[in-house]
């Protein structure tokens, strides 16, 4: 084994150690854990194994083992990319929302608010609706 | 009426729109300002909505829809804050809606001889936007950017849970269009800004223009149910 592959395998498992410690400390939620947890595995079993790598390189085609390595992180990247963009529109979206609702009920309640303080007085603005 | 830092000129709507047109209700969308448009406006009587923060005027014309329709009111008027759109040419929006001809009532500067006259990039950038989008709808529509319009229910259900962010004013033509609501133009008289800052800069227009159609086509594809 060779200074390379103990980096590797090292910073493999590095990895997989934050995400279970993440999950564990509630600061990443299960919908993403699964993927970083799979990430993490295959990492460790790739660094672990050159012969399993050359071989899948072999398999596809590749001359070159680790570049292999990095069209799978490179794909992986892009998905989870992907994913966090319409993660990140469908919040957009809620948030303008929540916003627009906040400032139409904060309206209600100044209204309200109004009506009760001058209760003696008979209400107004019924009509024109 | 949404309106974004537009102290100077939100006193002056408010009379205008109170003179000309009594019967109906305003509610200032305040969207975000810095400056003391909220109060202004609240001084005066009128409800005023105040969003957190700025979600431009996409989303600030949204919260006007949910609140038309969550109030039951049967048709709504979108009106600047900035004071180019003129309340005696309330009557010629509503014409339309009362005649039940259309769904969507857009007031356009281009159809009246106002005199209204802007910079040249504005004017050609326009005129392909009228193409694209009276292409697109099978009308022709000349002025695809006017904020002067008439909501009807069904077009405040429709915006109320589906409206365009980026440009809000054309792509919305695109979508009443596919959701096969009923859009009609009439002349109206529109001035120049009295006051605040437009929020197309004209530096920007050539980038502005490839981003519209690009908004464009994307609404093009959008599923709408």
């Amino acid at each position: 084994m060779d200074i390379v592959q103990v980096i590797a395998i090292a910073v493999s498992v590095s990895i997989f150690i934050i995400v279970i410690e993440l999950i564990r400390r509630n600061h990443l939620k299960e919908r993403y854990s699964l993927v970083w947890l799979a990430a993490s595995i295959i990492l460790i079993i790739f660094s672990s194994s050159r012969k399993l790598l050359a071989l899948i390189s072999a398999m596809f085609g590749i001359y070159y083992p680790p570049s292999f390595l990095f069209l799978l992180g490179i794909v992986f990247l892009l998905v989870l990319l992907l994913h966090f963009s319409t993660v990140i529109s469908v919040l957009g979206e809620k948030n303008s929302r929540l916003a627009q609702e906040m400032g139409l009920l904060k309206t209600r309640l100044d209204s309200l608010e109004k009506k009760i303080t001058f209760k003696a007085e008979p209400p107004q603005d019924q009509a024109g609706k | 009426m949404p309106a974004y830092n537009e102290e100077a000129s939100i006193l002056r709507v408010i009379q205008d729109i109170r003179d000309h047109f009594p019967s109906g209700d305003i509610i200032v969308i305040n969207d975000g300002s810095h400056d003391l448009t909220s109060v202004r406006a609240g001084s005066l009587g009128v409800r005023v909505a105040d969003l957190p923060y700025n979600l431009g005027i996409g989303g600030a014309m949204q919260a006007g829809f949910l609140y038309a329709f969550q109030e039951g009111y049967d048709a709504a008027i979108q009106f600047d804050g900035d004071g180019q759109h003129h309340a005696d040419q309330i009557n010629r929006i509503l014409k339309p809606w009362i005649s039940q001809e259309a769904d969507l009532v857009v007031g356009s500067r281009f159809l009246s001889d106002s005199g209204f006259k802007s910079s040249v990039q504005r004017r050609i950038g326009a005129k392909i936007l009228s193409f694209v989008v009276s292409s697109i709808t099978g009308q022709r529509i000349t002025d695809t950017t006017s904020g002067f319009r008439l909501y009807d229910r069904k077009t405040l259900e429709f915006f109320r849970s589906i409206y365009p962010e980026d440009y809000p004013e054309v792509e919305a033509l695109i979508l009443a269009h596919k959701k096969g609501l009923k859009i009609v133009e009439v002349p109206s008289e529109i001035g120049p800004r009295t006051g605040g800052r437009s929020s197309i800069t004209i530096a920007g227009a050539v980038y502005y223009m490839v981003k519209v159609l690009l908004a464009i086509s994307v609404d093009l594809m959008k599923k709408i149910d």
